[in-house]
């Protein structure tokens, strides 16, 4: 059988692969968020990530692998801890993480195949968002501290609670960050509708 | 596809001798379509295609005491976020003032129900607050702020405290114990 056409297909299919493709990266936690009709698209760069499982736990990554390095930096001055080269090195490689600091250590110096296997237990957060157990304060700080231009996305759940991710909000709104996005999935408008 | 003529070119000749036969120059293609598939699938499997979409959400500065001239109940319709994916709804009335609790659920249902009240309201003044319930997920806050954006409401909020009013109006009239 002549084969030539269908190779034609399967390379080019490929190429387009390629070409749109973004690799999927390694996520502490499977959330499955909510559908919405919003057409604003997620930042590729510059981007915090605060995701928020089914089960409530907390966990919180940012994008750039230097910034990263830079935040576990001014957490450990801040806490008065020290990492060596080897655990910041699979700190910088972990697109997001869900342990509470005082772990983090042990936590890092596991190696890659144990840590996938480890349950995390989230970030602790609080309701008033300012106490002193709220970790995931001090970690969007520190992360604004590493790169000032870091946008913030929560990104939920379908089917936590609301009062958990009411303590993210809050912990948030102390801050003073008024102003956030909410990673939802793509859902198609109702019929005639319009945007403007 | 052009191709070209690798026959032995009309046979054999009068001549008695045979010509040397010519090397075809058609590649089976077979293993070059098995990468092809394999890479294919290996793409498809390790990347993500759609990328997320996301919703902005501005919520109140806590630390400046804005002064705001007060919302007359008559306008603002409060929409309470349940348990089981249940709405129930407020409109016109304050939660002291004995209201009739509206239950609706989410989608169309909500969306009438929005829309129907707006059009009781004069001109813009139309104010919707959204307070989920501590039994609400976050998939219903989503909805909800959603919604907002379909029925494109200018003037909501989303109101994280329930007053204690609000939770006996709850309670008495459809049994949500908060």
């Amino acid at each position: 059988m002549d084969m030539t056409a269908m190779c034609d297909v399967a390379f080019l299919l490929l190429t387009f692969f390629i070409l749109t493709a973004q690799f999927r990266s390694q996520e502490a936690a499977a959330v499955d968020p909510p559908t919405s009709i919003s057409g604003i698209k997620v930042p590729d760069k510059d981007i915090m990530t605060i995701a928020l499982d089914k089960e409530g736990k907390v966990y919180f990554g940012i994008d750039n692998q230097n910034n990263r390095i830079a935040m576990l930096d001014n957490i450990a001055a801040a806490k008065g801890l020290s990492f060596n080269d080897k655990e910041k090195k699979a700190f910088a490689l972990m697109a997001s993480f869900g342990v509470p600091i005082a772990q983090l250590k042990s936590f890092l110096s596991l190696d890659n195949e144990q840590r996938m296997k480890v349950k995390q237990p989230g970030i602790p957060v609080d309701s008033t968002g300012a106490a002193n157990e709220n970790e995931l304060k001090d970690w969007v700080f520190n992360a604004r501290k590493a790169n000032p231009q870091l946008r913030i996305a929560v990104k939920g759940d379908s089917y936590s609670k609301f009062p958990n991710f009411k303590n993210v909000l809050s912990t948030l709104q102390a801050q003073n960050i008024n102003k956030f996005n909410l990673i939802t999935g793509t859902e198609a408008p109702p019929a005639g509708w319009t945007n403007d | 596809m052009a191709e070209i003529d690798t026959g032995g070119g009309g046979g054999k000749k009068g001549g008695g001798h045979v010509r040397s036969k010519k090397a075809s120059t058609r590649v089976d293609m077979t293993p070059m379509v098995d990468l092809g598939f394999l890479l294919i699938t290996f793409f498809i499997l390790a990347t993500t295609l759609s990328k997320p979409s996301s919703m902005t959400l501005n919520v109140p500065d806590k630390t400046k005491e804005l002064e705001t001239e007060p919302i007359k109940a008559s306008n603002v319709m409060t929409i309470f976020l349940g348990k089981n994916d249940k709405i129930h709804y407020i409109f016109g009335k304050a939660a002291t003032e004995d209201p009739e609790v509206v239950t609706v659920g989410y989608g169309y249902e909500l969306r009438k129900a929005i829309q129907d009240n707006a059009r009781k309201v004069p001109g813009d003044k139309f104010v919707v607050v959204i307070k989920p319930t501590k039994e609400a997920t976050y998939r219903n806050t989503v909805d909800a702020l959603d919604e907002m954006a379909i029925t494109k409401t200018k003037r909501y909020a989303l109101v994280d405290e329930l007053m204690p009013d609000e939770k006996k109006l709850l309670k008495d009239k459809v049994n949500l114990e908060l």
